[in-house]
């Protein structure tokens, strides 16, 4: 590289002669190395999904062959001993924990978003949103240890109310009549509820403010109120941006693995009681795997992953087209 | 008239208030989860939690050192494997496959990956590494931690280049540049304080992980730098000391929540202000 001025930097240094065709030849390969280093990471970004699914599908191989795709998907027992696996108690767990924390978490959220975009004086937007936002970077094993130990005591002293009022209701009543415990069904979905509501927060929000000034005020001006500049400009307006961001909550939702197994109490029997426990799909994942010690057990666990990943790949993907690129910047955690 | 007006503005009042409920009843409980990590975490600050290893079930100890420097460890492996890899990937993402299809297919896939639970990575990785080789590694651990990283570096690295005025570029292959060069001195340069900030937003995530680590890295009760071998890390260590009947063990696991969530606040703040000096100064 030092042997003459020219050829010091070739690359932008335009040479004569000889030089500058031997400065070519290299330019150009470096240029090529470069654009298919890059591509190749692409490529492997690219066919990573693929990559996820076919090698959790060959590990799960063993117990598909065992019990079949409705059979496990149907089965009630899990019980290790006698190698008998199903999936059906753990894939009602992952579903009623994440149905919880929507019905908590959705309306939250819109409430958040609707008094971040058009309620809170200027001066409160950012701090409040900032906060919000911290939620989400909390990482899920401290909601756990928090779940476990501060959430759940505590929400052992207002379960007997929930017994006595939200029980008493016919009908709905026997989701809440069980024993005071703290830890089960209903308190993973009020964790889960916790941890998805910055992510669909800060989708409404980012699509609320985003919506165009013009429509807010014309409503505005022909006497509209807040609430209804919410519910009848905003909310149409960002219809399909709010639907994908309550999806990316969902998927959250579906796949929380640490949070959950901390607070859901771990059963495998199925109760029609929300305070009784319960178990998801990634908590008997995470608390079964280190102990699983036969080749069909530990198959069984990651076939319950293949599950997993059927749930919530569709579920993800709704998200992202329903998205498309608004709220990009939402959906990294920050 | 009158009546309806009075009935819209009770609507309206009620569903201020509970708008106003909403985001109280958020901000309250990340008040709570914060002061309760504080308060015990800061009861639970030792020096022993630095220089001293975790202890066996049971006995008295208190110690927390070889998790942080196995922690340290995955995060390296981690920034090692994933940095090149993201970055790469984002640069031809914005460089050289812009709107094209098979770019779009790429984004599609990456922007699924950015929310794929973790716990997946996890089993992935498991089977990519630990069932091969058959015991689990710290190398596991550190890969899986990359893979979670990727996706968030691809794409903070793309939307900070696309961001980069195409007249740099312009002005850079007027001058004869190769494009390897125009995008390692213009754009990269033009870019960075938004690549950096991708990097840290992608390592505070990671931080915290602890799922895909039960697979892969497990833990280790022993000091350790062996990457061939279970490492211990923090988060791990909190799962299963939080876990246990012990009451040494519970005040680490508030310590060590403790740590984990300072620094990953101490994260986000800096690539905030890596992100608000840049935009001032241009």
């Amino acid at each position: 590289m030092e042997r003459t001025p020219a050829a010091a930097d070739p690359n932008l240094t335009p040479a004569a002669g000889d030089e500058r065709s031997a400065g070519r030849t290299r330019v150009l390969s470096a240029d090529f190395l470069f654009h298919h280093v890059a591509l190749a990471m692409a490529i492997l970004v690219g066919a990573a999904l693929i990559a996820v699914v076919i090698a959790i599908a060959v590990d799960s191989w063993p117990a598909i062959k065992a019990f079949g795709v409705i059979g496990f998907l149907t089965g009630r027992t899990w019980d290790p001993v006698s190698e008998q696996f199903g999936a059906f108690p753990f894939i009602v767990g992952t579903l009623v924990s994440s149905a919880i924390a929507m019905v908590l978490a959705v309306p939250l959220s819109f409430g958040i978003a609707v008094f971040i975009s058009e309620l809170a004086p200027s001066w409160m937007r950012q701090p409040v949103s900032s906060a919000i936002e911290m939620l989400a970077s909390v990482p899920s094993i401290v909601y756990g240890l928090w779940g476990l130990l501060v959430f759940a005591p505590a929400f052992a002293n207002v379960e007997p109310w929930i017994n006595d009022h939200l029980g008493a209701i016919p009908g709905i009543g026997v989701l809440f009549q069980g024993p005071p415990m703290g830890i089960g069904m209903l308190a993973a979905g009020i964790v889960l509820a916790i941890m998805i509501l910055p992510y669909i927060t800060a989708i409404m929000r980012d699509v609320f403010v985003a919506t165009p000034t013009r429509l807010k005020e014309s409503a505005y001006a022909m006497g509209a109120t807040t609430w209804e500049v919410a519910r009848k400009i905003l909310l149409p307006y960002t219809r399909t941006a709010v639907t994908g961001g309550i999806f990316l909550g969902l998927g959250r939702a579906l796949g929380e693995t640490m949070a959950v197994t901390f607070v859901i109490g771990n059963s495998d029997n199925l109760s029609a009681s929300l305070l009784m426990p319960g178990a998801s799909i990634p908590s008997v994942i995470a608390n079964e795997f280190t102990e699983a010690t036969t080749k069909l057990y530990v198959s069984s666990l990651i076939y319950l992953g293949l599950v997993l990943i059927g749930i919530t790949l569709i579920v993800q993907a709704l998200a992202v087209l329903l998205l498309g690129t608004v709220g990009r910047g939402a959906r990294a955690p920050s | 008239m009158i009546p309806l007006y009075a009935r819209r503005r009770a609507v309206n009042a009620l569903a201020s208030t509970l708008m106003f409920v909403a985001t109280a009843i958020g901000l309250f409980f990340l008040a709570w989860i914060l002061w309760t990590t504080l308060r015990l975490g800061l009861h639970a600050m030792h020096w022993d939690l630095f220089v001293k290893d975790t202890p066996a079930p049971g006995s008295d100890g208190y110690g927390l050192r070889n998790a942080f420097v196995g922690s340290l460890i995955l995060m390296v492996i981690a920034l090692v494997i994933g940095v090149p890899v993201g970055l790469m990937a984002g640069t031809w993402l914005a460089e050289y496959g812009g709107r094209s299809r098979p770019a779009a297919l790429v984004r599609f896939v990456n922007d699924i990956m950015l929310s794929a639970p973790s716990i997946e990575i996890g089993l992935f990785t498991y089977a990519i590494m630990v069932a091969p080789m058959e015991h689990f590694s710290a190398i596991s651990g550190g890969v899986a931690l990359a893979i979670l990283m990727i996706p968030i570096i691809v794409r903070t690295t793309d939307e900070m280049l696309r961001l980069v005025a195409g007249e740099m570029r312009e002005a850079a292959i007027a001058l004869g540049a190769p494009m390897w060069q125009v995008v390692t001195r213009i754009t990269w340069k033009a870019a960075r304080a938004g690549i950096l900030t991708g990097i840290l937003i992608a390592l505070a995530r990671i931080s915290g992980e602890t799922a895909p680590l039960l697979f892969t890295a497990l833990n280790n009760q022993f000091y350790s730098t062996d990457l061939r071998h279970p490492i211990a890390n923090l988060p791990v260590v909190i799962f299963q000391f939080a876990m246990s009947p012990y009451d040494n063990w519970q005040q680490m696991a508030w310590a060590a929540a403790f740590i984990a969530i300072t620094f990953i606040l101490v994260l986000n703040v800096c690539s905030r202000l890596i992100l608000k000096g840049t935009v001032k100064r241009s």
